[in-house]
């Protein structure tokens, strides 16, 4: 045998010993996420890590997709047969899977003293079974630059607000300049049922699911309110931002008030003005969004009861809790103050607390099985009333007759 | 061919074939016979696919969003076609001169054409922004308050046959070069002995002996252009009244397909597409005998 061919069999000797020998009493899960790609792998790691040990005999390997590719994957590995053991699903898409029937009921595997929020549970329940536990949540709030505030010689926003108020303080800081302007809070779906529940008589659609009730006098209420926003002038529009998006123009100082999600604290750590974060005003009543995402056993795993014990320790145990506040990675949906007194003592903003104020008022957007042919014919027909095309009254009939052949 | 040498022939081109042959049919050939198939079906992707009949095909001649995509297709097509169709000819008019440095601006005219969608998206997007784009700064100097180009439905439909327009005058004006190249010297040479004027020559020479060409070109334009999709992907502003309102078959596909989850719609969806390709073509080549002339009939 010549040396060459030597260095190969030897090389292919190595490749083989890599494979672990007495792999077979492993149980192996495959974990499909969306959420811990790019930046909190490490952190993920730390979790699975802990969670091996405690389960000694289940190794968890982790996948990972862009939240854009994400699900195209999924449902792609699920017609294929080859679903992951494990996986990520936001709130949104829940209704969907659970459905079809994709998802393991695991009811009778989540021990009773895992400390959920309440209303994260329900929020992925489906015929009255669970078909995925809460992982974590987010909230929508009021971000006000205060240094605006105090040029304006205006007085912080106020837990109370209404949008009344929200409106006014808005026209002073316009005053302030040319480029400078009030509020930001776009005419789009989710905005929209938000807006719609702090007005308090404006459903999508009824109790029994049968017809959209989206043109009602609540909605257009609520719309007209959004519309105005731009009417007043005191929120630019689409071309007047000439695509500078909202986040960027509150960094560059030159926005009173940005009505947007919790995760871009990170990316206004840095502002060079002073901001805080305060409940979202409201119409009639308070409401707040909240975003969720879950995580679903598949229902053809051939490893339930692993694959359970992974989901739940994924969103519950103490480890996951902390690394996920400590690294700023979403806050666990559980109901553990303790879990959460490091991240209120972070700043900015220094009014932390309203992040779990918010939850007092939680809103959850209607979803329906074709979510995404309703949030798109939503969102087609509020540009139109943006730009003055139509009238909430016209866009809410129209949309109302869509979203009615939608849940046929 | 016949006997044993001939078969024993067929097995080496089979051979050779193999390697592009196979994805042929795997990755072209097989998806177009089961999307034909699944155009009769009901698929989410997540459950198996449940026959339907011409259930989706009924449900496209009620969707006003496929009437509305046909629609923009079709402004599309009316507008950019003859645009390219006749600047692409006068390009290759200009660029068949001799004179010093055309290889240079053959060269530059080509380069629009080899760059990416998502590259010349990028650039037009930053020429057709309304505060600080060129065009509405070129327009503001004559006095003129430009539109918001890329964010409402109309002017971005201009604004995306212009760019359209720019990136592929350099390919089209190519086809012609080819075709004015062919054109022999000799009748121009007798046209000008018997006094014709250059616009004669042009008029009964050129445009007579290009017609192959151009009818080339109007088929592969038109065939292309029922399909565009980067354009309307790419450049509308995002969640501006033109990235939420103008869509183009294609892109009405592939929403169905990927973002609703309906696989035997979009299917079907593709399907009426060809059809409407197949008819269109069908009509170019019956037409063609009335204005196409071939030098060797």
């Amino acid at each position: 045998m010549s040396r060459k061919w030597l260095m190969l069999v030897l090389a292919m000797l190595m490749l083989v010993t890599v494979v672990p020998v007495g792999a077979q009493d492993t149980q192996t899960i495959n974990y499909f996420t969306f959420s811990a790609a790019p930046d909190h792998l490490e952190d993920l790691d730390l979790i699975i890590q802990e969670f091996q040990a405690q389960n000694p005999g289940i190794e968890v390997v982790v996948e990972t997709a862009p939240f854009s590719d994400y699900f195209t994957l999924l449902q792609a590995d699920i017609s294929g047969g080859a679903a992951p053991d494990v996986f990520e699903l936001n709130y949104e898409n829940f209704v969907t899977f659970a459905a079809n029937n994709v998802l393991l009921d695991i009811s009778g595997s989540i021990s009773a003293e895992a400390p959920y929020y309440p209303r994260a549970l329900e929020a992925f329940q489906y015929d009255g079974k669970q078909y995925a536990l809460p992982e974590s949540f987010s909230d929508v709030l009021l971000f006000y630059n205060a240094d605006l505030f105090d040029a304006a010689g205006l007085d912080y926003p106020a837990a109370d607000w209404t949008w009344t108020e929200a409106i006014e303080a808005a026209k002073a800081i316009r005053a302030l300049g040319d480029d400078t302007w009030g509020l930001f809070s776009p005419l789009q779906f989710w905005e929209f049922y938000k807006k719609a529940a702090q007005q308090g008589e404006c459903e999508f659609f009824n109790e029994d699911m049968t017809e959209s009730t989206l043109n009602s006098a609540g909605c257009v209420e609520a719309l007209a309110l959004m519309k105005s926003f731009t009417d007043e002038g005191v929120m630019p529009t689409a071309a007047q931002l000439s695509g500078v998006s909202d986040s960027e123009l509150f960094l560059s100082g030159k926005l009173g008030m940005l009505v947007t999600g919790i995760w871009m604290f990170g990316a206004f750590a840095d502002a060079p003005f002073t901001w805080d974060i305060q409940l979202e005003p409201g119409i009639n009543q308070k409401a707040h969004h909240f975003f969720a995402n879950g995580v679903a056993v598949s229902a053809t795993t051939e490893k339930a009861e692993a694959a359970a014990a992974w989901a739940e320790f994924l969103t519950s145990s103490e480890i996951a809790a902390t690394v996920r506040v400590e690294s700023g990675w979403e806050l666990p949906a559980l109901n553990k103050p303790e879990y959460f007194e490091a991240y209120l003592t972070q700043t900015p903003p220094a009014n932390r607390a309203a992040v779990f104020a918010a939850l007092e008022s939680p809103v959850t957007p209607p979803v329906i099985v074709r979510q995404n042919e309703m949030q798109d014919a939503v969102n087609a027909l509020l540009t139109q009333v943006a730009d003055g095309t139509l009238s909430p009254q016209e866009a809410l009939d129209q949309a109302k007759a869509e979203l009615d052949a939608l849940i046929q | 061919m016949a006997g044993e040498r001939g078969l024993q022939k067929w097995k080496w081109v089979a051979f050779f074939l193999a390697p592009s042959l196979s994805g042929l049919l795997l990755f072209i050939c097989y998806p177009i016979l089961s999307s034909f198939w699944l155009a009769f079906n009901d698929w989410n992707l997540l459950t198996a696919p449940e026959f339907v009949g011409l259930a989706n095909f009924e449900e496209l001649v009620g969707d006003a969003a496929f009437w509305s995509a046909l629609r923009y297709t079709v402004t599309f097509i009316a507008l950019y076609v003859p645009l390219v169709f006749v600047l692409g000819l006068g390009l290759a008019l200009f660029l068949n001169r001799r004179a010093r440095g055309m290889l240079a601006v053959r060269t530059a005219t080509f380069l629009p054409v080899v760059a990416s969608w998502v590259v010349v998206s990028l650039i037009w997007k930053w020429i057709f922004n309304p505060s600080y784009g060129l065009v509405n700064y070129g327009l503001k100097l004559i006095g003129i308050e430009g539109p918001a180009w890329l964010f409402e439905p109309q002017t971005a439909v201009y604004a995306m046959v212009i760019t359209s327009v720019w990136k592929d005058v350099g390919y089209v004006a190519l086809l012609y070069l080819g075709g004015l190249q062919g054109i022999s010297e000799t009748y121009y040479e007798a046209a000008r002995i018997d006094g014709a004027t250059r616009w004669k020559s042009l008029r009964h020479i050129t445009l007579p002996l290009l017609s192959p060409t151009m009818f080339f070109v109007a088929i592969t334009l038109l065939i292309n252009y029922f399909q565009m999709f980067e354009q309307v992907w790419l450049m509308p502003m995002r969640d501006s009244a033109a990235d939420r309102q103008v869509e183009v078959i294609v892109s009405e596909v592939v929403k169905n397909a990927f973002s609703y989850n309906r696989m035997g719609y979009a299917s079907a969806m593709s399907w009426v597409l060809f059809v409407l390709i197949f008819i269109i073509t069908f009509v170019q080549l019956r037409l063609q005998k009335r204005w196409v002339y071939y030098e060797s009939e």
